[in-house]
């Protein structure tokens, strides 16, 4: 469910099909830098009303989504 | 009762620094720096100091509304970058301008303007004074590393002022301060005390890209959204907004979540970097210059940095 949001997130911002988006994929070869990754973190705050913490280990879609999960199942 | 500004000025050192000029310090590319920043060339100290860009920029902005120095009441100046710790920018200016009322700086990094913006409408609220003027001042040069190509390709150097006369033109603000030093900060020089363990900090700006850039669009997105209700407005009652210009991003961002039109934001730091306390003062100038302002419009001041501070305000032209 997690990955479905994140996909749909990034999908809709560069324009591309959300189902070509696995947990493996990492921002860079999307050609995301850290500045939209940071904006991916803010949307998914607001949609998910919890607050992240953002650095630049934050390579790969599954770094976002453990990052979102710990802060829900807390 | 407040005030109304009645003169703007600004100043920056002649030598300009492109991009590409840059790349002869740092691996970095012109290319990188205006997509991830927006900046395309700065204007960069070379025998001037932080106390002479903010004499000429005073200068300017009291022959805009033909004030002569006698007739100030008040002195505020902010740098971050100033040439000592004291004498404070603002005596120097009092000195060199040849006013004689009394003068002192604040310490609001970026934020700087709208504070002591806020500081004086307090002055003038009391009736302690007429005239005032208020100064940003940096030599963001100075306090750079400019072997980390993060930080050294966003700043540049220079200085605005604006002269303020009693008046009914400040019409709300917003100030906010989230303290801390993880996100941003610029350690000062330890000293060589023979007593200190203490470890010495590099005196270079430090910034946190990524959270800097997530708390200046919530900031500037909080601040807009707050005076806009709390005054009854909406952004078609907004002539324009005028940012602090820290990166092109972080006004395009607020702009989309704030669902404004870009063209509403006021941008020029492709021409100057982030000039921190400067920089509103600086815009403010080449929008009175340009004749792009109209009596009576209403302007959204909207800054943020170091401080944690952000601090906004409506102003009527």
């Amino acid at each position: 469910m997690m990955l479905e949001k994140i996909r749909e997130l990034i999908a809709d911002k560069i324009n591309c099909e959300p189902e070509s988006i696995t947990e493996e994929t990492k921002f860079a070869d999307l050609g995301i830098d850290s500045l939209d990754v940071t904006e991916l973190v803010m949307s998914i705050e607001d949609e998910f009303n919890i607050e992240l913490e953002i650095n630049e280990s934050m390579v790969a879609v599954s770094d976002l989504i453990k990052a979102v999960e710990s802060k829900i199942k807390k | 009762m407040s005030f109304s500004i009645i003169g703007t000025g600004m100043y920056v050192p002649p030598k300009i620094v492109t991009n590409d000029e840059l790349c002869k310090f740092v691996d970095t590319s012109d290319e990188w720096i205006r997509q991830r920043v927006g900046v395309e060339r700065r204007h960069i100290c070379t025998d001037e100091t932080a106390t002479d860009l903010a004499c000429k920029a005073a200068i300017n902005a009291l022959e805009n509304c033909g004030c002569a120095p006698g007739e100030l009441d008040l002195i505020i100046a902010a740098t971050v970058s100033g040439d000592m710790a004291s004498p404070s920018v603002s005596c120097m200016v009092q000195r060199r301008i040849g006013a004689e009322c009394f003068a002192f700086d604040i310490n609001a990094a970026c934020a700087a303007f709208v504070f002591m913006l806020d500081t004086a409408a307090g002055f003038f609220k009391r009736g302690r004074v007429k005239k005032a003027l208020i100064v940003g001042a940096e030599q963001m040069s100075k306090i750079v590393n400019w072997e980390d190509r993060g930080t050294c390709v966003i700043f540049g150097d220079g200085a605005g002022a604006a002269v303020l006369e009693a008046g009914d033109g400040y019409v709300d603000s917003v100030l906010t301060t989230k303290g801390g030093d993880e996100v941003i900060r610029i350690p000062h020089f330890i000293g060589k005390s023979p007593f200190s363990t203490i470890r010495p900090q590099e005196p270079y700006i430090f910034m946190e890209g990524q959270e800097t850039f997530k708390y200046a669009v919530n900031a500037m997105c909080s601040d807009i959204r707050k005076l806009l209700e709390d005054n009854n407005l909406t952004a078609d009652d907004i002539a324009l907004i005028v940012p602090h210009q820290a990166n092109k991003r972080i006004i395009d961002l607020a702009a989309a979540r704030l669902k404004i039109p870009t063209e509403k934001f006021y941008v020029n730091i492709q021409e100057y970097g982030n000039t921190s306390s400067a920089s509103i003062p600086i815009a403010l100038d080449e929008l009175n210059r340009s004749g792009r302002l109209k009596r009576g419009d209403l302007i959204v001041l909207t800054a943020f940095g170091g401080g944690l501070s952000n601090a906004s305000c409506i102003i009527k032209w």
